[in-house]
Formats: structure tokens, C-alpha cells, sequence
């Protein structure tokens, strides 16, 4: 274990505690950025799957269909020597932001689209009958019910879309995980691979695993009352029957 | 018009076809392998972290808590890097075999240890929601029967959790073969390097010596046309069972 015990290692990785907090920040920029886009892509596709138009839904079918059947490396890549061969190149970080944020929109369309799917018919049918324009349906109706379907997948999304930050490594990035390693590779700063290892893991770890934490416990408490009010109508049921 | 012909006289190439084809079956024997390691461990995993929750066998469990929380919430690529320098490799991997030289070997065995690692993490949480699946009387059942608790889970509790989670696992198949695309980083095995690979030297195959857009489109699209069709298949094969299910 290359200097796991050694206090030396450990006195390079504070030194040079700056790498980490820029590549924490870069991480962090990068993510925001991405998200933005995903949690717009996915809510404009999202809709269009939900909004019973076929043109519509083919478009959305064909942006999910694509995105998620290919490697996010792949279409990273992709964007970025499209963009630098053809003299356009806008830099690796926007690059990177660009396509996370398309790859985990479609992720986010279909965690839209299966929310709004799970509110019954007769809710949008009531919305209508009452007057309501489509925005106003969704906003007032629609939305606060399937809210609470949609928020667990998404937070587990955003944690992914964190740990897919480090993609970036493959065009040269500046995230965290590309200095972290050009840390451990650098020619006056290498060799004190396990703690900066564990530094730059427990980082990741540090925002991670609250927000998966969260979304498993507030999955798990929805299950639980789907299950509670489930058993209570069947026990209707059987009452009704018993009559 | 002449860049794109030249970009698509690359695709004419047989050696280089067979080269591509070659990064395809790497993939997808790596993920294979992945997931199929995976299956076993993530089920060792998620049967230690559900029920063992007596006395001192609670160590266990917390173990394993830790495992399936730690990766999850870390990127595979720190646990690739991780294993290049820490994860030792047997004898076996220090040959030239397969079309590699005897370092990317080396570097092919670490790096599908940390896919192994990751993906058994992902495979525990899915193996525990096929368990948690499984009514409580199914238990209760079993040992009402006189069956072992071992008897139990062997078979009435994982029959049934695993077919619960077929489609599950078989997404986690197209997601296993999208993360192989990381070992990219750091060595030229696989479809996602070797296309790079191709792109950084197609100067030498388009007849025009230089490297042009057409390259990254006609060598990116036909990659991402190889991992569509395979990943579009599983997942047409995910819709039908969750329909059976249903």
C-alpha cells in the first residue's frame, strides 16, 4: 500500500490541498451546469411523452431510445472532436456540461414521463372539465401528485450524474478525478497515490451519499404507504364482501 | 463530399472491421463476466446486509453496508485508477494472450476487477429489492415446513427474488456494457478505446493524411451504432419481460 501509513504522503496531499479544491470546484461547476440542462431537457421531453401527440412522442422516444443505449464516454467524445476538428472547440469543461447534461435529460424525461404516467386518467380529465389550460392542469394538478413519484429517481440521478463527472478525465479534463490522478502521476508531486485517493474518494462520498441516503429512505417510506393504503383497501374489500 | 467518402473508405478497411470487432467482443465479454461475478457476490452481499442482524454476525452486516455505500456513491473511474496501483495480478495475467501484449493484459485484469467490484455493489442493491419483494408469510412458511433457514433461501426466497428481478439485472447488463466504455481511460482494449485509437490515426487510412470532421462522425457513429444495437436489443428484451411480469 504505497504510503498509506506514511506521513509524508500525507503532508504532499495538504500542500497541495488547492488541486482538490479546484477539481472539487470544477466537479461542482460542471454538475450545477449539467444538471440545469438535464432537469430542463428532461421536463420539455418528459411532457412531450406524456402529451398523447405521436410526432411529439416519437421525437422524445427517439431522444431516450439514443442517449441511453450509448456510453456517456462515447458521446462526450463525440461532441468534443466534432467540435474541435471542425475549428469550433468551446473549451473542455462546457464540453463536458453539454453532453452530461444531455446524457442524464434522458434519463430525467423518463422519470418525468413515469410520474405524470402513475396520476390516473380521471385527474386530467377532471383538470379539463374544470377549465384548466394544459399549464395550468399540470401546474395546479398533475405536478404536487407526482411530485413525490418523481423526486427519489431524480436525486438518485443527480448522484449519478455527479459520479459522471469524471468522464471528463477521457478529453483532459480539470474535474476532480483528472487531478486527482495528475497528482499522483506528476512528476514533482507523485507517488502519494493512497491518500489522495482517499481524499478525492471521500469528496465524492461526502456529497453522494447524503442524497443517495435520502432518496433510498424517502423511496422506502413511499413504498411503505403504498403498501398501508393498499392493505387498507383491501380490507375494505373483504368488508364490503362480508356484508 | 471527397472528406466523407475518404472517412467511409476506413469502414472498407477489413483489418480495421476486425479490429472494431474484436473491441465489441472485449466489451461484451467483459461485461458478461462483470455482471455474472457480479450476480454472485451482490447476492452474498445483499443476503449478509438483510438478515444479518442477530448478535454478533451484525458486524457482517455492517461490512457489508459499508461495501455497497461506498462504492455507490464513488465514481468507477477512481476505483479503476485505485485498482492500477494497488489490485496485485496473478501469473496467469502476465502473458502476451488474446491480440494484447502482456501489459495490456495486466491493465485488463485490474481494471475489470474494479468493474467487478462496482458492478457487484449496484447488483447487492438490486438483489435486495427482489429479497424485500418476497412476502414475509413466505418465510414464516418455510419454517413452519422445518425447513433450515439456508433451506429457506435457497428454495422459496431466491427463486422468487430472482425472478423478480430479471429485467433488472438485464438493464444492469446495457449499463455494465456502457461503463466498460471507462476502461477507455486507460488502455486501448475495448470498442470505445479502439475507436479513439482509430480516430487519433485515421490520417493514415482516409487517403487524405489529414484528420477531418467525417472521421469523428463516420468513427463515432458507427461505434455508437454497434453499442445502440446491442443495448437496444437487452432493453427491447427488459420491455417484454416487465410486460410478462405484469
Amino acid at each position: 500500500m504505497a504510503g498509506i501509513f506514511s506521513a509524508n504522503a500525507w503532508e504532499k496531499v495538504w500542500v497541495y490541498r488547492g488541486t482538490f479544491l479546484l477539481g472539487l470546484s470544477n466537479t461542482a461547476l460542471t454538475a450545477i451546469a449539467a444538471l440545469l440542462l438535464s432537469l430542463f431537457l428532461g421536463i420539455i421531453f418528459g411532457l412531450m411523452a406524456t402529451s398523447g401527440k405521436k410526432g411529439l412522442l416519437f421525437i422524445s422516444r427517439i431522444y431516450v431510445e439514443i442517449i441511453q443505449n450509448t456510453p456517456l464516454i462515447l458521446q462526450l467524445c463525440f461532441l468534443y472532436y466534432a467540435l474541435a476538428f471542425s475549428k469550433n472547440s468551446i473549451g473542455i469543461i462546457p464540453t463536458g456540461m453539454i453532453a452530461i447534461g444531455i446524457y442524464h435529460g434522458a434519463y430525467m424525461a423518463e422519470v418525468v414521463r413515469a410520474g405524470i404516467q402513475s396520476i390516473p386518467k380521471g385527474q386530467f380529465e377532471a383538470a379539463q372539465s374544470q377549465g384548466f389550460h394544459y399549464v395550468g392542469q399540470m401546474y395546479y394538478i398533475i405536478l404536487p401528485q407526482s411530485i413525490k413519484i418523481i423526486l427519489p429517481p431524480m436525486v438518485n440521478q443527480v448522484v449519478n450524474l455527479i459520479k459522471n463527472t469524471s468522464c471528463l478525465y477521457i478529453i483532459g479534463g480539470a474535474d476532480l478525478i483528472s487531478l486527482t490522478y495528475s497528482f499522483v502521476t506528476g512528476a514533482s508531486t507523485g507517488g502519494a497515490y493512497a491518500p489522495a485517493y482517499i481524499v478525492s474518494g471521500l469528496l465524492f462520498f461526502i456529497v453522494c451519499f447524503p442524497l443517495s441516503t435520502v432518496a433510498s429512505i424517502w423511496e422506502n417510506s413511499l413504498k411503505k404507504r403504498d403498501v398501508k393504503t393498499n392493505t387498507l383497501r383491501d380490507a375494505g374489500d373483504e368488508r364490503m364482501v362480508v356484508e | 463530399m471527397n472528406t466523407l467518402e475518404g472517412s467511409l473508405s476506413i469502414l472498407k478497411n477489413p483489418a480495421i472491421l476486425l479490429y472494431i470487432l474484436k473491441g465489441v467482443g472485449f466489451t461484451l465479454v467483459i461485461s458478461v463476466i462483470a455482471v455474472g461475478i457480479g450476480i454472485l457476490s451482490g447476492s452474498v452481499l445483499a443476503l449478509v446486509r438483510n438478515y444479518c442482524n442477530s448478535g454478533k454476525s451484525r458486524i457482517f452486516k455492517w461490512m457489508a453496508v459499508a461495501y455497497i455505500e461506498i462504492f455507490r456513491n464513488t465514481p468507477l473511474l477512481l476505483w479503476i485508477f485505485i485498482c492500477l496501483v494497488f489490485c496485485p495480478s496473478p501469473e496467469f495475467f502476465t502473458h502476451k494472450m488474446l491480440g494484447l501484449s502482456s501489459v495490456e493484459i495486466k491493465i485488463l485484469f485490474k481494471a475489470a476487477v474494479a468493474l467487478i467490484l462496482f458492478t457487484s455493489s449496484v447488483i447487492a442493491e438490486i438483489v435486495r429489492g427482489g429479497l424485500n419483494s418476497v412476502a414475509h408469510g413466505q418465510f414464516e412458511a418455510g419454517h413452519s415446513q422445518g425447513f433450515h433457514i439456508v433451506q429457506v433461501m435457497i428454495y422459496i426466497v431466491l427463486p422468487q427474488a430472482y425472478r423478480n428481478i430479471v429485467p433488472t439485472l438485464l438493464s444492469q447488463v446495457i449499463t455494465t456494457i456502457k461503463d466498460s466504455s471507462y476502461l477507455a481511460n486507460v488502455a486501448t482494449i475495448e470498442l470505445m478505446a479502439r475507436t479513439k485509437q482509430l480516430l487519433s490515426s485515421a490520417y493514415n487510412y482516409n487517403g487524405l493524411g489529414t484528420v477531418n470532421v467525417s472521421d469523428v462522425f463516420v468513427l463515432f457513429g458507427f461505434a455508437a451504432l454497434i453499442y445502440f444495437i446491442i443495448n437496444f436489443f437487452l432493453s427491447s428484451l427488459v420491455r417484454y419481460f416487465q410486460k410478462q411480469a405484469a
